[in-house]
């Protein structure tokens, strides 16, 4: 059973147990355009909730994707770095960022659900 | 500059019908890209043909008995020996021998046409009144604004409109019916394909954008793609890579100066310029090529192989005709040359880069025609 959460800095996080997938939202993908570049964080690396964690760049701009919870990372997306493309593709599928293991599971709770961040996104 | 004060062009209502994703650039409300996405409209210019709204740029008319002299007081270019129906790059310069805009200037044979950037046009026109002397007439074209097609089919298609702009040598200026409005047509352009820049009036100019739009060959484009495709030509973006705190030699712009301005000088800032000229400039604008995969954007530092700060980078970004990224910037003269392995440092790592000839992608400016170069 896994539940996903929202930020305010259109990431997604998808939670089974004490482990967390992160990627960027749709309307991420969409505002930044043609991702031509992924820099993902190492495995085991220490991320801090809302601390830089990983970099998504466009033809135009480059942007950090911060984490939304903190842990140690135990997965990164090969795929997303050899194909930056797929992000703008299957932003809240395939093309996942990193994989975290929680170390603080009640920092969830500050996060939005698909619904508060759908009207979240409305406002923009 | 407040939201109420954002300025628009003529084709503003046609970019949101195209879908264009509007952005405030230097005061006015401009399309960055349209649906097609940054990529494709790159893309499409290279292999295709392009059309860019450029009539936020300043279009300035000067006249008046001795205006080429009298321009030459303020730039470096030769402008007395600019032949009629020829346009030439030059620059505005200050005492310092900095830049203060970079400008195309035409020479129509009754007057000069000048295009200058839209974020300099106010403080330009000030320095055109107070620089060109009485005798001299400054008129801002408001009501005009400026169509660029780009790109390796742009004269085919031009042709069906304008027979006589399939004619045109590269850098060349005429007037002429397009598409049956009055223009001033010239073969240039800021993306490093063959293209024209169509100077219309303003109430015109909608229905030429929409005839030109309607041709197959052609696709609008926005500023996202017009900055990617003249960073792989290796062309300056003022107030990026060239300013007030930059010589024209330092820019590597020395092909715009003549032998007879270089030794008669007579321009703001011509004693830095001669002396960057006999001396060799202190830093030098260079094409830089990362070795991995990760762009460098503007103001990333530029190190030696020791982790000594050589440089800046001023442009940096994705090339999708490269298809990797690319950069310029400055650097100390002595690691200007081609092929000199340089470091940038990429949020806090150090990458490693070359020294590369600019352009990244080739020209292909149509040099034939009537008069070529």
């Amino acid at each position: 059973m896994s539940k996903i959460y929202f930020t305010s800095e259109h990431e997604w996080i998808k939670v089974e147990a004490d482990i967390g997938t992160v990627g960027i939202t749709d309307h991420a993908q969409s505002a930044l355009g043609d991702v031509v570049f992924v820099e993902l964080p190492p495995v085991g690396k220490n991320v801090a909730k809302g601390g830089d964690a990983a970099v998504v760049e466009s033809v135009k701009a480059a942007s950090d994707v911060y984490s939304p919870v903190s842990g140690s990372v135990t997965e990164a997306n090969q795929s997303i770095v050899d194909q930056p493309a797929l992000v703008n593709e299957s932003p809240e599928e395939g093309a996942w960022f990193f994989k975290v293991k929680l170390s603080n599971p009640a920092e969830l709770d500050g996060l939005m659900d698909r619904a508060a961040y759908d009207a979240f996104v409305a406002t923009l | 500059m407040s939201q109420e004060e954002i300025l628009r062009t003529p084709l503003y209502d046609l970019h949101r019908e195209l879908g264009g994703k509007m952005v405030p650039f230097a005061g006015y409300d401009m399309p960055v890209q349209y649906p097609a996405g940054v990529l494709a409209e790159h893309l499409h210019t290279r292999t295709k043909a392009g059309l860019f709204d450029v009539s936020h740029m300043g279009q300035v008319r000067l006249s008046g008995a001795g205006v080429e002299a009298a321009l030459e007081k303020l730039v470096p270019g030769d402008i007395q020996a600019l032949a009629a129906g020829r346009v030439r790059y030059t620059m505005f310069t200050n005492e310092q021998g900095g830049i203060l805009d970079d400008l195309m200037v035409s020479q129509t044979g009754r007057d000069l046409f000048m295009v200058v950037n839209a974020a300099c046009k106010a403080q330009d026109i000030a320095h055109l009144k107070a620089g060109l002397g009485a005798g001299i007439k400054v008129d801002v074209l408001e009501d005009r604004a400026l169509l660029a097609l780009q790109g390796p089919e742009a004269a085919k298609v031009m042709a069906r409109f304008a027979p006589a702009a399939a004619e045109m040598a590269f850098m060349s200026w005429a007037e002429m019916k397009v598409g049956g409005f009055d223009c001033f047509v010239t073969r240039s352009g800021y993306t490093g394909e063959d293209g024209y820049e169509i100077s219309v009036h303003e109430k015109d100019a909608v229905a030429l954008a929409k005839k030109l739009l309607a041709e197959s060959e052609v696709a609008p484009i926005g500023l996202g793609a017009r900055d990617s495709l003249r960073l792989e030509a290796g062309l300056c973006l003022y107030g990026s890579d060239i300013d007030t705190t930059t010589s024209p030699i330092e820019a590597g712009l020395n092909w715009t100066i003549s032998k007879r301005r270089r030794a008669e000088g007579g321009f703001a800032g011509a004693a830095t310029v001669q002396k960057h000229l006999a001396e060799g400039a202190p830093r030098l604008r260079v094409g830089i090529k990362p070795v991995d995969k990760a762009p460098a954007r503007a103001h990333t530092e530029v190190q030696d192989g020791k982790g000594r700060k050589i440089g800046e980078i001023t442009s940096g970004g994705f090339g999708p005709s490269l298809g990797g990224p690319l950069a310029m910037g400055y650097v100390e003269a002595a690691f200007a040359e081609p092929g000199t392995e340089i470091q940038l440092l990429v949020r806090g790592t150090p990458r490693p880069a070359h020294v590369v000839v600019l352009p990244f992608v080739p020209h292909r400016y149509a040099i034939s025609g009537r008069k070529a170069p």
